[in-house]
């Protein structure tokens, strides 16, 4: 029960914190930390999986799904509002889990990564062939609304910035209260010996279903936010690529607290930046690095650091 | 008819080179049980090494057949200097890990080697096609093929066999059966398992290069040219069924075809028909289509 209050007060206190400086932030900061967060709320279904002893090397297909379908909303209906593209580029990435779910639910290990895969790279191929999606270059997403307000100048920016630590928010408080019900605790348990699972009586196929499908879930809200964010997109958002970036985040950050997947993006968005800034040919061997560094020196990921303080305290 | 056969010898074209790409990916999960992302980032420095020492070589005057010889040469080099950096200096630290865990040390080892690729050779694409068009061409079915094809099929042939060969027919290759079969046991009998896990590390890094060298004067060389090698490579062996050479052979012959099919019949779906037929295997069967029995743990 303390642990729970522990997060809570943090993420009430990082939610206030952030709504209240995000007018006085500079504007790249705040797409810094929107596109953090968009890709934050994929890692947070990557941690459910992980926890659970499986990575998805095809998180790509729903981050993808979710932002094509904020996209088309905006392309086909003339749709632009920002809530309205979140919750159905959710939806629809959950609905194409559920269905492929029936499938995975089957595998493990190497075998669930590279089928996850498999299923990423069949989206990436069909989009780079759907020429009204704009084939290879992709389309631009309209300027987003909030509830029927136009929103002028640079508050566009600090909107869609609010929504995405609303949105974020909420996902951890789920995701944090879920990890303790007796269906998020299974996770661990399939991961240690999911025979001893089935022989206490619950349904090791069941629950990585259901796992799978708030994972992408969470991928497709990310989506959606980050096509709103950047106002673009392109078929690259499911390339395996995209989706080996979501591991490497899940990892950097660690699975041990549902605000270490934002805490890890928001790092490694800003190492990318600097890299990318400083080095433009190295920027991926300084990540790959990073990545290396982690997880020989920091198995549990960055957010162990807080935990072994927290601890000692 | 011709329709077919032309179908047909393009299909076989394609899947002696996915052959030889898939190989030593095959080789290395299979003996250390490590899916290599990196395997694409050795193949592309096969290409470079190779599109280097061939373009020295053909600069100087040299005679122009000795290019392929350039070309393997570029790959052994290639091999024996990633392999054993590589192995030694960081995969041995990690063995006993989960094979995920693994799987995402290679992709920080991927994410390295692409920006080293581009730290030695620049940005700026590499052009060796000489050896591509020395051999001239052949007639076959009314049309006309490059002759540096048979290049490839006898070499994707000569992996293939050759390794078949190693591992039924000498003592090393049937110790090697052995480490793969049980690695404590091995360990418990004598073997040096590290030296195994050492040399067939520095043999699937090879494997991968002698694909990128011999495929270098075929493509364009640039940065990234391994990237998309790595999920095709991944597709082949994972429809074989993981670390099974005859698998990936079978594997590599069933993508080839679908893929020359879809290319002749139905372009629109070329890219992702291979990642349809992998994702169909693995649903029928789960393993891959040669797959050893797995004992369950309890």
């Amino acid at each position: 029960m303390k642990r729970m209050d522990y997060t809570f007060r943090i993420l009430t206190g990082a939610l206030a914190a952030l709504l209240v400086i995000g007018p006085f932030l500079p504007q790249w900061m705040l797409f810094q930390v929107t596109v953090s967060f968009g890709k934050g709320l994929v890692v947070l279904g990557l941690l459910l999986l992980l926890r659970t002893g499986l990575v998805s090397f095809g998180q790509g297909l729903y981050y993808c799904l979710g932002a094509y379908t904020a996209g088309s909303l905006g392309l086909s209906l003339g749709l632009t509002d920002a809530v309205l593209s979140l919750l159905c580029g959710a939806a629809v990435a959950g609905f194409i889990a559920f269905i492929l779910g029936f499938l995975l639910a089957n595998y493990r290990g190497i075998f669930f990564a590279m089928l996850s895969l498999a299923f990423s790279m069949i989206l990436y191929g069909l989009l780079v062939k759907t020429a009204f999606l704009g084939s290879t270059d992709g389309f631009n997403v309209g300027v987003p609304t909030l509830f029927g307000f136009m929103f002028s100048g640079r508050w566009v920016r600090y909107a869609v910035y609010a929504l995405a630590c609303l949105t974020v928010f909420l996902a951890a408080l789920i995701m944090n209260r879920y990890l303790k019900t007796s269906l998020g605790r299974l996770s661990p348990a399939i991961k240690d010996n999911e025979i001893r699972v089935e022989y206490m009586g619950a349904s090791v196929r069941r629950a990585i279903h259901i796992k799978y499908v708030i994972a992408a879930i969470l991928a497709g809200a990310g989506g959606a936010l980050t096509a709103i964010t950047i106002g673009h997109i392109d078929p690259e958002m499911a390339y395996w690529t995209t989706s080996g970036e979501f591991v490497f985040i899940t990892i950097l950050g660690g699975t041990g607290n549902v605000l270490a997947p934002f805490l890890g993006s928001l790092i490694f968005e800003s190492i990318r930046s600097f890299a990318y800034e400083y080095s433009p040919n190295t920027w991926q061997m300084v990540l790959g690095a990073a990545l290396l560094l982690v997880i020989i020196f920091l198995p549990a990921g960055l957010w162990s650091v807080f935990q072994a303080r927290q601890r000692r305290v | 008819m011709s329709d077919l056969l032309t179908v047909l010898v393009d299909g076989i074209l394609y899947s002696s080179w996915l052959f030889i790409i898939a190989v030593g990916l095959t080789l290395i999960y299979g003996v250390m049980k490590i899916l290599n992302m990196a395997h694409g980032s050795l193949y592309a420095l096969g290409a470079y090494a190779a599109a280097s020492l061939a373009g020295y070589w053909l600069n100087h005057g040299y005679a122009p057949l000795g290019s392929y010889g350039m070309l393997a040469l570029a790959a052994v080099i290639v091999g024996l200097v990633m392999g054993p950096l590589i192995e030694r200096g960081l995969l041995r630290f990690m063995y006993g890990k989960d094979e995920i865990l693994l799987l995402i040390v290679t992709f920080a080892l991927f994410l390295i080697l692409e920006d080293v690729i581009k730290l030695i050779w620049g940005v700026d694409p590499f052009f060796i096609s000489e050896p591509y068009g020395l051999l001239g061409s052949l007639d076959f079915a009314g049309l006309s093929y490059p002759a540096y094809n048979l290049i490839m099929i006898g070499v994707s042939l000569a992996s293939g066999i050759g390794l078949l060969w190693i591992l039924q027919y000498t003592r090393q290759g049937k110790l090697l059966l052995a480490v793969i079969h049980d690695r404590e046991v091995s360990l418990a009998m004598g073997i040096n398992v590290n030296r195994f896990y050492l040399i067939t590390f520095t043999a699937g890094a090879m494997l991968a290069a002698i694909g990128g060298a011999f495929t270098a004067p075929t493509v364009s060389v640039v940065p990234g040219m391994g990237v998309e090698v790595i999920v095709l490579a991944f597709a082949v062996v994972v429809i074989g069924g993981l670390g099974s050479l005859q698998g990936a052979a079978l594997g590599a012959l069933i993508v080839g075809l679908v893929r020359s099919t879809a290319v002749h019949y139905l372009p629109e779906i070329e890219l992702f028909s291979i990642y349809l037929v992998m994702a169909l295997v693995l649903l029928l069967k789960p393993q891959g289509l040669y797959s050893a029995m797995e004992a369950r743990k309890i």
